[in-house]
């Protein structure tokens, strides 16, 4: 005897209304939270050294980072260092260039810039002061120069302080050679006369 | 007069029963709820092994070196930067240069191989995270990474669950902080007057309109 075949009905259909709710479930997947790409500093195994961030190609020249002719970007004016800011001078540069000075110089060449920060008194470091003749006198190009490429035993800080922001150092460099050097008699009569000076 | 089916006990047998299930369920929910909450799950105050072990106490507390020095780009990028080997050995050139802690770090400086540190703030790849606007905005470092000068190892102070970083989104008044003490490890916000914060709040133009809940904020 054969079995009448059974008829879909609706109340079967019902039965398996749940089906479609695994292909919604299938999304819950703990895939999102470590998606098929790489993050900054993550590790590849791709790459033979390791490396998901990849180092520019040698002689890579980002746009907009690169003008001989630019004093901005070179600290120099026709190949000597160049004598004066490239950028405008204003209270908020000097206050930006004293957090960036702060930051990155003063650990060794101390807040006020006399070579006592904490790294020199640590370590086995003679830092030279800022205060000292030669550097009072040499061309503010000098400092961005340094800051690019290093000097003796300091590094360069060109990639953790951008063109921009090393004027800015340079100019509160100068503000505190300034500020050891200050003259008396720069100074009004009246404040002259709350300091207690003739 | 018929016989008794069930002993003169199955009421309480019943109701023990039913409260022992009640009991159980909860105790099972509140025990998996205690679990996703808890270090074992989070991480929060665990820190990991390192190539190096790294003290932010003592370079940030008590060397006092600004976050910025090795963290870069956190003004200027979503990635706070990690600090590179060139600027461990800009310091560890001249001072430690023979501690054999530090082994790891000459190699990488001497074969260009990067150290390979461990990640411990690792937010899910569907939430998008930007530190310079955060900083931008006066949201302190310690607002999310706690009193990291004063960790000898690094650990997470914050689980990162949602609701925590919605409830700063909701009420930025509450973490707000003076631009120029983001970086200051030992300020607390909440020794500002509410006023003064809510001024803050305008004054940065931080988004109170509801825009810093929308889903798209965080993931797009």
């Amino acid at each position: 005897m054969v079995q009448p075949a059974r008829k879909l009905n609706g109340s079967r259909l019902v039965r398996f209304a749940w089906l479609p709710l695994c292909l919604v479930l299938a999304a819950c997947h703990v895939d999102m939270y470590d998606q098929p790409r790489y993050q900054p500093n993550q590790v590849s195994t791709f790459f033979r050294d390791g490396r998901a961030m990849r180092p520019p190609v040698e002689n890579t020249v980002a746009i907009g980072s690169f003008d001989p002719d630019s004093a901005l970007l070179t600290g120099k004016v026709n190949g000597e260092l160049a004598s004066e800011l490239p950028v405008e001078l204003t209270a908020e540069l000097l206050e930006h260039g004293r957090t960036r000075y702060d930051a990155y110089c003063a650990p060794c060449h101390g807040i006020a810039g006399d070579g006592n920060g904490v790294i020199a008194y640590r370590g086995p470091l003679q830092v030279p002061s800022l205060h000292q003749d030669r550097l009072r006198t040499v061309a503010i190009g000098y400092f961005f120069e340094v800051i690019t490429n290093g000097v003796n035993r300091m590094y360069s800080y060109a990639n953790r302080i951008p063109p921009e922001d090393r004027w800015a150092v340079a100019a509160y460099v100068r503000a505190l050679q300034l500020s050891q050097y200050a003259d008396v008699n720069d100074l009004s009569a009246e404040e002259r006369q709350q300091l207690g000076v003739k | 007069m018929s016989a008794q089916i069930f002993p003169r006990n199955a009421n309480a047998i019943v109701w023990v029963s039913i409260l022992g299930l009640v009991l159980l369920v909860g105790g099972i929910v509140a025990a998996l709820v205690g679990l996703y909450l808890s270090p074992w799950f989070t991480d929060v105050g665990v820190p990991k092994a390192q190539p190096v072990p790294f003290s932010h106490k003592h370079h940030v507390d008590q060397l006092m070196i600004d976050c910025r020095y090795c963290h870069a780009t956190v003004e200027r990028a979503a990635h706070a930067g990690f600090p590179s080997t060139d600027t461990c050995m800009s310091c560890h050139s001249q001072v430690w240069t023979n501690s054999p802690l530090l082994q790891p770090v000459r190699d990488s400086y001497r074969t260009g191989d990067p150290v390979v540190w461990r990640r411990i703030y690792d937010l899910p790849d569907f939430v998008y995270f930007n530190h310079s606007v955060h900083v931008a905005k006066g949201i302190g470092c310690a607002s999310c990474h706690g009193r990291i000068d004063q960790q000898q190892l690094t650990a997470k102070a914050q689980p990162l669950f949602m609701g925590w970083c919605l409830g700063c989104h909701r009420n930025p008044e509450d973490n707000v902080r003076p631009r120029d003490e983001v970086f200051n490890m030992r300020f607390d916000p909440l020794t500002l007057p509410l006023e003064e914060r809510v001024k803050l709040v305008e004054s940065y133009q931080i988004p109170t309109d509801g825009r810093l809940t929308n889903c798209y904020t965080c993931h797009r």
